[in-house]
């Protein structure tokens, strides 16, 4: 699963890639110890906040509130921003935000002595839009400074998670990554031995290159601020010491106020990595040029991104996808991540949260397994830090998924929704619906096998209907229906009080 | 030109997008906006429900929980735990912010060459051994200390590059909550604003927590109470 982007229009459908997928075992250990140990510190800060509840709900209320006035927000943080020094640019979808970035980075190299590179701090929007490709092919090569994404990158790896991007490799794995891309032969194998190489690595990159990307947590309406959360120093060091920095943010990431970070930064830290906090959150408004020789970058751009995200905000029933503070919870919590990990969803957006994002930034067109991607059991919803009842949205999405295989054309390539028409029909009328029961027991004879108490039973069904056999014995159909039953026993007594009638008389007055 | 045209159609479209999607929404009004925002349910935690000294002390906890040194100074003592932390770990020569030795309350301790940041390069603060500062508020509940680019605190690259940080907090600074927090941080909402909880750390590798990555990989920390 590497060197090919995760692009949910190429990738191959859920089921089939979750199959290849399960045959890996290390990446199955991977996986199963990385989401384990997160559930548990996760599980151990949460049970520590009295008010967790509390806090979700007004997490839930300042999201839901957000969107509904969305247009005003994103104008109130734009013009915040840009009397703070800032630029904005609006991108409708991926190719606008991919040319507006190329566009700054080239212009950001006009007076600077590394035209060609930039440092990137981990973000999963650039990861969305593929940016590092976009960059790549304007002869820009971009280093990824996160530890995770380093990994990924120099592995020639994809992301399998949002916020541990590297959870399926193991230590072992990395070492070998490490020791071949950075010429290391001689390199150790513990954690601290990986993280001062990529120290080592990155720390010549930090102190030369002058142009940073990064994406962002929270963009702060009232004051135009941006608002980072990380663990590493990566994430400041390319906020702090470069010329330029460009942040694209998805138009989902406003919140109204500065008081609102109080809630965002109790839920996220705890839910993200089980931190009462991370190490680092950075706040920065604009540009600082006059401090002390300035504080930061000298121009600081912010690239506001649609990219289907209005379309997710106009589907009332799914809008709630947007409230998403990416702390990936639920993908840990997920019965199905763990046991697939993250590449099999086919979308950087992986787990639940990407079940449900990733078709709809898809508009639909793509991803069309992923909704079918769970189980429904809810472990999601029940962690989600902002409340997104992701098994709402994911049954409304199958909803849209069979509507748009049972319109026009479809049907006749889809076999499943011709039987469901033809059964359809069968249900709306009565006469035939009793005509189809009698043809049943008719049908299931040769199928039906007696067992030891006299009952009935099919172990093997032909054609698509064998999938329900596979795992299971089917009962046959009773002998008689309860209709035929009641109608048979009415017919009964009805002859029996005729019988009485003619014989005693009536019964009436006891 | 082209540019601008196409840049402006994209903020217009985008917008228009987003009026179309939200149309069930009231019509828009700051004044009727904030007072929805104001409406908002916060019945989460946001005064302190602890006594001074349990906050102080839990502050302590957390802070060591991440692998931080924390001691307490009286103050008019800071000054003095200062030059014993920096003998104790061998540091000579330390950048600080301006107006640190105001922000104290106290004269640096000599003996130790401490260079003040008027605009430094990277190459410059990166010949540092450490830097020496003050703080805006520390939350105990997160074990959180909190940098302002204010007098004391200075800019953030020199909190950053060098591998050592002693930060002085004053136990008046120290709060229980994040809520609180902001509430202290609001008026200098739009300074540039780092939380720092622990020395830099990374989970990346196997979920194994591992000290020092970027950031200064030691952080000591003196109470002053």
């Amino acid at each position: 699963m590497s060197g090919a982007a995760l692009d949910p229009r190429t990738a191959p459908k859920f089921q089939v890639a979750a199959k290849a997928l399960m045959g890996d075992s290390q990446l199955r250990k991977n996986v199963r110890h990385a989401t384990k140990v997160i559930q548990t510190k996760r599980a151990k800060v949460v049970a520590e906040m009295p008010d967790w509840q509390e806090l979700r709900e007004s997490g839930k209320q300042i999201r839901k509130h957000t969107m509904r006035h969305l247009d005003f927000y994103l104008e109130q943080f734009e013009r915040n921003c840009t009397a703070a020094g800032g630029v904005v640019h609006w991108a409708r979808d991926a190719e606008d935000a991919r040319r507006i970035v190329v566009g700054l980075v080239k212009a950001s190299g006009a007076n600077s002595a590394s035209p060609t590179e930039v440092i990137k701090i981990k973000s999963m929007t650039t990861e969305e839009i593929q940016l590092n490709k976009a960059l790549e092919a304007a002869g820009i090569h971009a280093y990824e400074t996160d530890l995770a994404e380093l990994i990924i990158q120099l592995g020639h790896d994809q992301p399998s998670h949002i916020v541990v991007p590297a959870l399926h490799k193991n230590r072992s794995q990395i070492r070998e990554i490490f020791q071949r891309e950075m010429n290391l032969p001689d390199l150790g194998g513990t954690p601290q031995d990986l993280a001062d190489a990529a120290r080592k690595f990155l720390r010549e990159k930090f102190l030369r290159v002058k142009t940073a990307v990064s994406g962002a947590n929270f963009l702060v309406a009232e004051t135009g601020s941006v608002c980072i959360v990380e663990s590493e120093g990566n994430g400041r060091m390319c906020l702090t010491l470069p010329e330029t920095l460009i942040s694209v943010a998805g138009i989902d990431k406003v919140v109204p106020t500065f008081q609102d970070l109080e809630v965002m930064l109790q839920l996220l830290p705890r839910s993200a990595t089980g931190e009462r906090m991370n190490p680092y959150n950075s706040i920065w408004t604009g540009v600082d040029k006059t401090s002390n020789g300035g504080d930061g970058p000298r121009a600081f751009h912010v690239v506001l991104m649609d990219n289907a995200r209005t379309e997710i905000l106009a589907d009332e029933e799914s809008r709630q996808t947007l409230h998403c503070i990416r702390c990936g919870a639920c993908q840990n919590a997920c019965p199905v991540y763990q046991q697939t990990g993250g590449h099999a969803y086919g979308s950087v957006y992986a787990g639940p949260i990407g079940a449900i994002l990733t078709p709809q930034l898809m508009e639909m067109h793509h991803a069309q397994s992923l909704p079918y991607a769970s189980s429904l059991c809810g472990a999601c919803y029940e962690v989600c830090p902002v409340k997104i009842n992701i098994p709402e949205v994911l049954i409304h999405l199958r909803n849209k998924v069979v509507k748009q295989q049972s319109s026009g054309f479809n049907i006749l390539a889809n076999p499943e929704v011709m039987a469901l028409k033809a059964v359809a029909m069968v249900f709306r009328s009565e006469p035939v619906f009793r005509a189809a029961q009698k043809l049943g027991r008719l049908g299931e004879l040769p199928l039906s096998r007696k067992d030891g108490q006299g009952e009935g039973w099919i172990e093997w069904l032909p054609g698509m209907l064998g999938g329900w056999t596979q795992v299971r014995d089917l009962h046959v159909m009773p002998k008689q229906t309860f209709r035929e039953w009641f109608e048979k026993r009415s017919k009964d007594a009805a002859g029996r009080r005729a019988g009485d009638k003619a014989g005693k008389g009536s019964d009436d007055g006891r | 030109m082209g540019v601008e045209v196409a840049a402006s159609s994209s903020r217009d479209e985008v917008l228009r997008r987003i009026r179309a999607a939200i149309a069930d929404a009231p019509a828009v009004d700051a004044t009727l906006i904030r007072g929805e925002w104001d409406a908002l349910p916060r019945n989460y935690k946001r005064t302190a429900s602890l006594d001074r000294e349990a906050i102080l002390e839990m502050l302590e906890d957390r802070l060591r929980d991440y692998d931080a040194n924390v001691v307490r100074a009286k103050a008019g003592e800071v000054s003095a735990e200062i030059a014993r932390i920096l003998a104790e770990r061998g540091k000579r020569r330390l950048v600080v912010p301006m107006g640190l030795a105001e922000a104290l309350g106290e004269s640096l301790p000599a003996g130790v060459e401490f260079v003040v940041d008027k605009g430094l390069t990277i190459e410059e603060l990166d010949s540092f051994e450490g830097v020496v500062t003050a703080s805006t508020v520390a939350i105990a509940e997160t074990g959180t200390i909190v940098l302002q680019n204010v007098p004391g605190q200075g800019r953030r690259a020199p909190t950053l590059i060098p591998d050592y940080h002693l930060c002085v907090v004053r136990a008046a600074d120290v709060v229980e909550t994040v809520p609180e927090a902001m509430a202290r941080l609001q008026a200098g909402a739009s300074l540039a604003t780092t939380f720092v909880s622990g020395p830099s750390a990374t989970a990346d590798i196997e979920m194994t927590r591992i000290k020092g990555v970027h950031g200064p990989r030691f952080l000591d920390v003196i109470l002053s109470t």
